[in-house]
């Protein structure tokens, strides 16, 4: 079990220093995964006023980190390719700073690239595990299959129309935030709740409107000890609390259908913090699909089980609401390239320091992002204040 | 049975031929912990409930519940294209575990489906090799 006591020595002693996307995201095909990889390390660099020489610690997922430090040009000693999912870049936080707190590095330099869109050499998975062996032969085969089959038995338990009608709310109301973000895959395109429900079925109960985007994309996060942030070109966002875990990997494996991961990984981040989740100024929230939202809000305890429908219609979501919710538009309508965990720290990040221009909130304290990978498989939490 | 079966063939390891070999004899044979009678499913060469050996092979009739449901639209390779929409299931074994399967003979519409309807095995062979293991309404 985590050790609350020790984790709770570490709550703030470490910060975020630089935050960047790729050049451009979206459609690229003109630049590799690894390109966009280098591109957002380049970016973070800068907007925190480090140097590539600086780096002594690298993470990344869905490649390994032996190929991405090698085109950056970086030779790590502290080296991580932990990737379990589009929450993985969210779980390299908890383990940077653990790296950085235990004396492995110094300045962590996370990266993430992929094309997802315009990929010219698309990974697939190995063909023995039992994902591939059970549940592929099917054609359960992809997130769209078995997140739907994890909403469906949802609906069931708790009520199909309520249901329904909170997903609606929050493929209208993270529109609404794209349509305030110049970087949004959707930024000059509106969505009403009769779009919602009119898009076509892609794996009933979803909508094509519940599903996320798939984009090409890169970003990158620098973290350092505040000590050393004092050097950075702005003021360091501190890391107050992480958790991550998994629970599962292919859908059928997983122990409650209606709760994943986020009923440890989100306490145990709030606790680590020290604070209230009532105290909580910004929530970003993984949304590979309006349902991953739903079910993540109640998992971490926002509310509890089946009390998300009635949260999210209680709370207003949408730009001017007093619960901001996936305020750079999500993986639904800003970016989704496979694996977005990533983009909710940048997010939150620019929020913190009220750099987020016409979409930016008032008093923005303190923000929870929370990563859900695989086939929900996997979820990490991380609380940032400033 | 066709030869231009194009959609992904389970690839059996050691520990799973029992299960893939039972169904083309039209058996299901899935694994149990002799100490506290718990199924477990996907089969593996240990017990996940007691990290020991304790694990035994029963044949089940495969008569079930349906547990949950999803009715595909988009297919997610191209060799499923002739096939949407179609059902995917979890199937909950009347001895307890959790399979992933498809729900067969019944029109693709939420309103013929109803979480808990009982079900029946259908086994479906694809090639020489392989028979999958489906569900029909009971
Ligand atoms: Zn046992």
């Amino acid at each position: 079990m985590p050790n609350l006591n020790k984790l709770k020595n570490l709550s703030g002693k470490m910060s975020i220093v630089g935050v960047s996307e790729s050049d451009q995201i979206g459609k690229v095909p003109e630049k590799s995964p690894l390109a966009l990889h280098a591109e957002a390390a380049i970016n973070a660099l800068d907007d925190a006023g480090f140097h590539l020489s600086d780096v002594d610690g690298l993470f990344t997922a869905g490649w390994s980190t032996l190929d991405i430090a090698e085109y950056i040009g970086v030779q790590p000693r502290y080296t991580d390719s932990t990737s379990v999912g589009g929450s993985s870049f969210v779980i390299h936080i908890a383990h940077a700073i653990a790296a950085i707190s235990a004396g492995y590095c110094e300045v962590a330099l996370i990266t993430h690239g992929q094309s997802g869109r315009s990929d010219r050499a698309p990974q697939e998975r190995h063909l023995g595990i039992p994902m591939v062996q059970f549940e592929y032969p099917y054609g359960i085969i992809g997130p769209p299959s078995s997140y739907s089959l994890a909403c469906s038995r949802y609906m069931y338990q708790y009520g199909e129309d309520r249901t329904r009608n909170a997903m609606a709310e929050i493929a209208v109301s993270t529109r609404k935030w794209a349509n305030l973000n110049p970087k949004a895959y959707f930024y000059d395109k509106g969505m009403t709740h009769d779009d919602y429900h009119n898009s076509k079925w892609v794996s009933w109960p979803f909508h094509l409107l519940d599903c996320c985007l798939v984009t090409d994309a890169g970003a990158a996060i620098i973290i350092t000890t505040n000590e050393r942030a004092k050097n950075a070109r702005k003021k360091g966002v501190n890391i107050l609390g992480v958790g991550e875990g998994h629970d599962h990997s292919m859908i059928s494996q997983m122990p409650d259908l209606t709760k994943a991961f986020g009923i440890k990984t989100g306490p145990q981040a709030i606790e680590m913090s020290g604070i209230s989740i009532n105290e909580i100024d910004l929530a970003m929230i993984y949304d590979s699909f309006t349902y991953t939202v739903l079910v993540s809000l109640e998992n971490i305890g926002f509310c509890k089980p089946g009390e998300g429908p009635d949260f999210l219609l209680e709370k207003s979501i949408k730009p001017g609401g007093n619960f901001p919710l996936n305020t750079n538009g999500g993986g639904l309508s800003y970016t989704h390239p496979g694996m977005y965990g990533i983009f909710t720290i940048v997010e939150a990040v620019r929020k913190l320091r009220n750099e987020a221009e016409n979409r930016q909130i008032e008093n923005c304290n303190l923000a929870l992002a929370h990563g859900t990978g695989g086939l929900l498989s996997s979820t990490a939490t991380v609380v940032l204040g400033i | 049975m066709k030869n231009d079966y194009n959609k992904p063939l389970p690839i059996p390891q050691p520990e799973s031929d029992k299960f893939w070999n039972g169904l083309k004899k039209k058996e299901i044979w899935v694994q149990k912990c002799s100490s506290t009678n718990q199924y477990q499913f996907y089969p593996r060469t240990h017990c996940i409930f007691h990290n020991q050996n304790d694990i035994e092979w029963v044949k089940v009739s495969g008569d079930s519940t349906l547990f949950t449901y999803a009715i595909v639209y988009q297919a997610p390779m191209h060799s499923f294209l002739d096939d949407v929409p179609y059902v995917n299931a979890l199937v909950k074994l009347n001895e307890g575990p959790i399979i992933p399967s498809n729900i067969v003979d019944i029109e693709p519409d939420p309103s013929n489906f109803k979480i808990g309807m009982k079900l029946k095995p259908v086994f479906v062979n694809v090639n020489k090799n392989f028979t999958l293991l489906k569900f029909r309404p009971a």
